[in-house]
């Protein structure tokens, strides 16, 4: 079976003062029917630009899509043009944002905003999207739905919020979903609501799953699939099992390490990654990680390491040392 | 300071402490027409030397906590004794001295430095206000001192905070705090806006800080795997109320309070294996508003066991094993 999306090289710049900045600097992955996959990473890693450039919603300027395809049902999306791209942006493919309260408009009710894109995508009347709006409210959890059609975005507690744009996002039977960090200004209580949401409404109807994170949590719980992206670089991928238990590039190794674990006592002190991200627009050609990196050899100042088959199947890693990182794995377990 | 009477006398010590905050109407006549019910009813002790986490979710009156015990707001009712002083009903000047030995490190390292000074103005501020080093030399030694203690190289004293990335920010933060030279830091979601890799550096440093200058902390977070890392008693707020307080392991290993159950549940742990063995069941509902609270038990709504007589009164935090608090009639 074909993937359903299937990124390659995919590359995005900003021209900003201080320089040029390779926000995402030629990912390559793949998303299968009806499957989730996390991209994880800190701020600046590029994930949600990578992302956003799926769709084609990079400001421009300052930003810009440089190179890359992105094939979704057998057509590069990066070849549409803008008027098809607004047919597949939330028609084929459903977004969630971080933050549901400037995502949705403040000054259209709930009902509005989720018959527009029902009448946008299916054309029909205003009464089959009202009846279809009715359903999908329904669907994502919210008593009484005719009565929540009417209020606006302000007299809904954020859980709400987020639930309305879930409904959004499926209310054109879309087969991806890309999450942007969908929980992240949600409370635990209301975050663990939404996520078993997204992920029984996904099951049930076969749909993909990109979900963007910086939760190490979140993705061990919900993701098959894993990405994990360091400076515009995806630099290790695989299935969620390869990834936490035999992790085979050393800023996975460390990030791991480096997180409290709620289901143990305490141990000794953490272990942290030292020193802070690097600054974008002063890449070298080497590895981006090698300044915080205790495997950091001098081949890896001269060339950015490729991302390579390692370990079990499907997991990629991108790390001249990559065997030494997961023997030192096998050797702490 | 000896181990002895470490434990005899608690540094902190909060009783019945109630936190109103009215909501008004009319702009020439303003009248009360409700109020915000932050923290209503707490009964709180932090022991000299510990970190004593505070943890709940939005809106359940925890950084309101911290601001009346750092008495930046002047508690409605109830008592706040800091060494044995009743510390509620001080007035501004008394409250000078005491803010020499309590500070405060705040969540956004964005927000709470001033821009337009530069690291060095910030740090010797305090010290100026407080009549610390009044030699003008000595202060920037100690600032270069500051900054060395807490990880930064002593030349950021001549940077603006824009200058610097969030740990570093989190850093002069930290660092103002101990310019005074306090012996209580509230830590308001002092980790929660860094990166991952940054958040494991910042929460070395308080530890490493916390021996060497014999800090007691008030730990505020919403993350539990940080606070059970950091912590050595735990309580957990709901709704302006305590509903568990116990040693840090006690209430994560041994959870009394459903809340408190169902706030672990929720977290996420990082290992698949450990997440395909979890079954878990989402809290229904949201947190009701701290205007309207629910009648008796302010979790009832939410609650899986509860009972009829759970809507009638308020539960008190009945000591269920020793040093194990809990605020429910259904568990024992």
């Amino acid at each position: 079976m074909p993937p359903l999306l299937e990124v390659r090289n995919l590359r995005t710049e900003f021209r900003t003062g201080a320089g040029l900045v390779r926000a995402v600097d030629g990912i390559s992955y793949t998303v299968d029917p009806g499957e989730t996959v996390a991209v994880v990473g800190e701020s600046g890693s590029g994930k949600s630009v990578g992302a956003l450039s799926i769709l084609r919603l990079i400001p421009n300027p300052p930003g810009r899509i440089v190179g890359g395809e992105v094939i979704f049902n057998g057509h590069d999306l990066m070849q549409l043009s803008e008027a098809d791209m607004r047919e597949v942006r939330g028609g084929e493919i459903g977004m969630v944002f971080q933050e549901p309260m400037t995502s949705l408009n403040p000054v259209l009710s709930i009902g509005r905003q989720i018959t527009e894109m029902v009448e946008q995508h299916r054309g029909g009347d205003r009464a089959t999207a009202q009846a279809r709006a009715v359903e999908l409210l329904g669907l994502v959890g919210i008593a009484d739905p005719e009565r929540r059609l009417k209020q606006y975005p302000h007299q809904l507690s954020g859980g709400m919020r987020q639930r309305v744009m879930i409904a959004i996002a499926l209310a054109c039977e879309p087969k991806l979903i890309i999450a942007d960090e969908p929980t992240t200004a949600l409370d635990v209580t209301i975050q663990a609501q939404i996520l078993e949401l997204m992920q029984s409404l996904t099951r049930r109807l076969g749909v993909a799953l990109i979900v963007i994170t910086h939760n190490l949590g979140i993705v061990a719980r919900y993701a098959h699939r894993v990405n994990v992206m360091y400076a515009g670089r995806i630099v290790e991928s695989g299935s969620a099992a390869a990834i936490y238990h035999s992790p085979h590039h050393p800023y996975t190794m460390a990030l791991l390490k480096s997180v409290p674990r709620l289901d143990r006592p305490r141990q000794a002190r953490l272990d942290p990654i030292e020193g802070s991200p690097p600054d974008l627009t002063r890449l070298g050609r080497g590895c981006s990680f090698r300044p915080r990196c205790r495997f950091a050899i001098e081949k890896c100042a001269e060339a950015a390491p490729p991302l390579e088959a390692v370990g079990e199947q499907g997991q990629l890693a991108a790390c001249f040392r990559s065997h030494e990182v997961s023997l030192e794995t096998e050797r702490a377990a | 300071m000896t181990a002895l009477d470490a434990g005899a006398t608690p540094l902190v010590e909060v009783r019945g402490l109630k936190m109103h905050f009215p909501i008004t109407e009319g702009i020439v006549a303003r009248r009360k027409i409700g109020e915000v019910k932050a923290v209503d009813g707490v009964d709180l002790t932090i022991r000299r030397g510990e970190t004593l986490g505070l943890v709940g979710e939005s809106g359940c009156g925890k950084t309101t906590m911290g601001r009346c015990i750092l008495r930046l707001e002047k508690p409605t009712e109830g008592a706040i004794l800091y060494d044995g002083i009743d510390i509620a009903g001080l007035d501004r000047r008394s409250l000078v001295a005491l803010r020499r030995r309590i500070q405060v490190i705040f969540q956004d390292p964005y927000s709470s430095l001033n821009p337009r000074q530069k690291v060095g103005s910030i740090l010797s501020e305090p010290m100026k206000v407080h009549g610390i080093e009044p030699d003008a030399t000595k202060r920037a030694e100690r600032v270069r001192e500051l900054l060395t203690t807490c990880g930064l190289n002593p030349n950021f004293a001549d940077r603006y905070p824009h200058e610097m990335s969030g740990g570093q920010r989190q850093r002069v933060g930290i660092a103002r705090a101990l310019a005074v030279d306090p012996e209580f830091i509230v830590c308001d979601e002092a980790v929660s806006a860094l990166d991952v890799s940054i958040q494991a550096q910042i929460i070395n440093l308080l530890e490493d800080l916390r021996e060497k200058f014999n800090l007691t902390y008030l730990f505020i977070a919403h993350d539990l795997s940080v606070v059970r890392h950091l912590c050595q008693r735990v309580a957990v707020m709901y709704l302006g109320h305590v509903v568990e307080l116990a040693e840090c392991d006690e209430v994560f290993d041994n959870p009394l309070h459903p809340y408190t159950k169902a706030l672990l549940a929720a977290v996420p742990v990082p290992d698949p294996t450990v997440e395909a063995d979890r079954s878990f069941q989402p809290l229904p509902g949201e947190v009701p508003s701290p205007i309207n609270p629910p009648a008796g038990c302010v979790f009832h709504p939410r609650c899986p066991i509860a009972v009829a007589e759970c809507q009638l009164a308020p539960p008190e935090l009945r000591e269920l094993r020793p040093g194990h608090w809990v605020a429910c009639t259904q568990v024992n």
